[in-house]
């Protein structure tokens, strides 16, 4: 490589046409071939009938090696170019691409969502706020708020109170390991395959059958009757709630087990000296101790719980008033074809979160990293 | 002396305690486990509990969940039913083709820019970092119906291209913090010697930076990894419906849909798709745990 450049310094010392014609050329030359080859590997992926095996390593070697080639042609380019221009690239080759993506992607949307927020269904006439008057005054939307609320409190509510709680206890256990890893399993689990656990979980038969849902089986051997747990309001929300306590506690566990491991033994000695006992020492010491990280779980559960799709659409599908935001956001873009009422939901959503980004924007200064 | 003797006391009842909630915890997850392995007939008529009276085992319904040929059964009333099963085999592979890019392409680029953020001087550098942690938190919901609009004019909708690009996009910001987080704290002496032996950024960065990086790679690979398989909503307002491309979340909300009382076949289903996190779960605990964490605050 630096043989390369090199020989490229000296050669740049006699500008003769030739020379400067042949870099030119190749300059073309090499990045057309490259963007050749890509496209003719998209047009392959696109269209190709080939086995899903062949069409897999063909797609993940393209995908992969593609970005990686994108980068070295880039470099290569600007390497060519001379120190000058080498020098003010540079910082591009770099930012380039990642800042390219994220205002495709995140930034431009953002305004182009608020913007289509203000027209009707296709996007081309404007309605001024009329979406915003539907999103905040349609009786669905007022269940879906109302669902999003208890969602926000109780589901991460009770999160972060059980993993707080089950890290204590494994703290004090002889099982801490073993226990912690069941906790935190769901985790690995997408919100789809949770929603087949508990719909059977939840499974209903009507009474006098065997019951195959665990929860009916439980009741009935009590001698109750049956429950269709999905169907029944307003009890189903907490239903479906109950399945995002199953996997986000495990995270708020392991957060919380990390930032007790941090609280210094000789506080809670003392206390305990002083005649406190384990539950004074937890509420008074071990609590506020830890309140630091308790309001970062929260945080982040609470953005979870806010955008949380999955869990009602695989489970109930909205049915029997269990819609949230973000499901009736999807159900205006793609049921009802309504594109200015999707993304004033979307905004609605954009601006719950705004407190938490201010909140990370004010930390982030603090710290002080440039 | 004697608070040690109190808390080992007492450790002993905390762990009947936690072991009451590991079995709670659990319970779901092990029924799913236990039911796929049973006999379509039982599943329906029994429990899945009562198989630790009478343990009777199969693998006819993952046979049948990844063949995906043609079932042919008769039922209570004696009449023939002829159904076609679900072939996840295609699913499971559609799900590696989208995953495996999807987590490669925003490590790459966020490790480029992480780089460039920490070690190149240009102007707007804390500007732009500034805004890479607004975005940490801003809800994908907002991109959905622009990008889609985009795909749709660029003719990319229903190609892993748009998927790929489509979670790098919604990966980036996380990637980048985490990976600049790591990367700064490099030491600027080891980058200086290989300057003066006259190196550009750009081959310290592959020679020097990438290989002492790998830590914060793979921990944010592992969460990006969980992130993008475990993932319903990119893949269905992107990839759309075609199953030549959908991947194994969608095949599953459909067996929900087209199969919802068959147990033996959706709980199998289910299995395929959470057996590739669950190694990874068992294998690299201490990576995922990292790479969770690490991933907490995304958007």
């Amino acid at each position: 490589m630096e043989d390369f450049e090199r020989s490229e310094r000296v050669k740049g010392f006699v500008p003769g046409l030739w020379t400067t014609l042949w870099r030119i050329v190749i300059a073309v030359v090499v990045p057309a071939i490259a963007f050749a080859v890509l496209y003719v590997g998209f047009r392959f992926l696109r269209d190709s009938n080939a086995p899903a095996a062949v069409i897999a390593i063909v797609a993940i070697l393209w995908g992969v090696g593609g970005v990686g080639l994108l980068f070295f042609l880039f470099n290569w380019l600007i390497t060519r170019l001379g120190p000058s221009w080498r020098q003010r690239l540079q910082a591009f080759l770099f930012v380039g691409p990642a800042l390219v993506i994220l205002g495709w992607y995140l930034v431009i949307p953002t305004a182009r969502s608020l913007w289509l927020s203000f027209f009707g269904p296709a996007s081309d006439n404007f309605v001024g706020l009329a979406n915003y008057l539907y999103v905040f005054s349609d009786r669905v939307m007022q269940v879906a708020f109302r669902n999003n609320l208890l969602w926000l409190v109780i589901g991460t509510g009770m999160s972060v109170l059980l993993g707080l709680i089950v890290a204590l206890l494994a703290e004090r256990s002889h099982l801490e390991k073993f226990s912690k890893a069941l906790i935190f399993l769901p985790m690995a689990i997408s919100f789809v395959g949770a929603g087949v656990i508990w719909k059977y979980v939840y499974a209903y038969k009507p009474p006098g059958q065997p019951q195959i849902g665990i929860l009916n089986a439980v009741v009935t051997a009590f001698g109750g009757d049956p429950v269709g747990w999905l169907t029944v309001r307003p009890w189903n929300t907490l239903f479906l709630i109950t399945i995002l306590i199953w996997m986000q506690t495990g995270f708020a566990m392991i957060v919380c087990a990390a930032a007790l491991r941090g609280v210094p033994t000789e506080l809670k000695e003392a206390a305990r000296i002083d005649g406190a006992g384990e539950f004074r020492v937890i509420l008074s010491i071990v609590i506020p101790y830890i309140r630091g990280t308790l309001v970062t779980v929260s945080t982040t559960i609470l953005i979870i719980t806010l955008k949380i799709w999955d869990i009602v659409f695989s489970m109930t599908n909205g049915l029997y008033g269990t819609e949230v935001l973000a499901s009736q956001q999807y159900k205006q873009m793609f049921k009802f074809l309504h594109y200015g009422r999707g993304s004033a939901i979307a905004i609605v959503l954009l601006i719950a979160v705004i407190p938490v980004m201010w909140y990370n924007l004010r930390q982030f200064m603090q710290r002080e990293v440039f | 002396m004697a608070s040690k003797e109190e808390k080992e006391k007492k450790t002993f009842s905390v762990t009947i305690i936690l072991l009451v909630i590991c079995l709670i915890w659990s319970l779901p997850t092990i029924g799913l486990l236990v039911t796929s392995f049973r006999d379509r007939d039982v599943v329906s008529l029994t429990g899945w509990w009562t198989v630790f009276k009478e343990p009777q085992f199969t693998i006819d319904n993952y046979k049948q969940v990844l063949a995906g040929k043609d079932y042919t059964y008769v039922d209570s009333e004696g009449t023939r039913i002829t159904a076609r099963t679900e072939n996840l085999v295609r699913a499971f592979l559609n799900s590696v083709t989208v995953t495996v890019p999807a987590v490669v392409i925003p490590i790459l680029i966020a490790a480029f820019a992480a780089y460039g953020f920490a070690w190149v001087q240009f102007p707007g550098r804390k500007v732009f970092f500034t805004i890479v942690v607004a975005l940490l938190v801003v809800p994908l919901q907002i991109a959905l119906i622009p990008i889609l609009r985009d795909y749709l004019r660029l003719q990319l909708t229903g190609t892993f291209l748009a998927i790929w690009l489509a979670h790098t996009g919604f990966g980036l910001p996380l990637a980048i913090y985490l990976l600049f987080n790591y990367i700064s704290t490099i030491p600027r002496s080891i980058l200086e010697s290989a300057f003066i032996d006259g190196y550009t950024h750009f081959w310290i960065f592959i020679y020097l930076i990438l290989p002492l990086s790998v830590p914060a790679l793979a921990a944010f690979a592992i969460f990006q990894f969980v992130w993008v398989w475990n993932d319903l909503l990119v893949a269905m307002v992107f990839l759309g419906t075609r199953q030549e491309v959908s991947v194994l979340t969608q095949r599953l909300l459909n067996m929900i849909g087209t199969r919802g009382q068959d147990w033996h076949l959706l709980t199998a289903g289910a299995f395929v798709s959470m057996v590739l996190p669950l190694v990874i779960f068992f294998g690299l605990q201490r990576f995922f745990v990292r790479g969770l964490l690490a991933g907490s605050i995304k958007g």
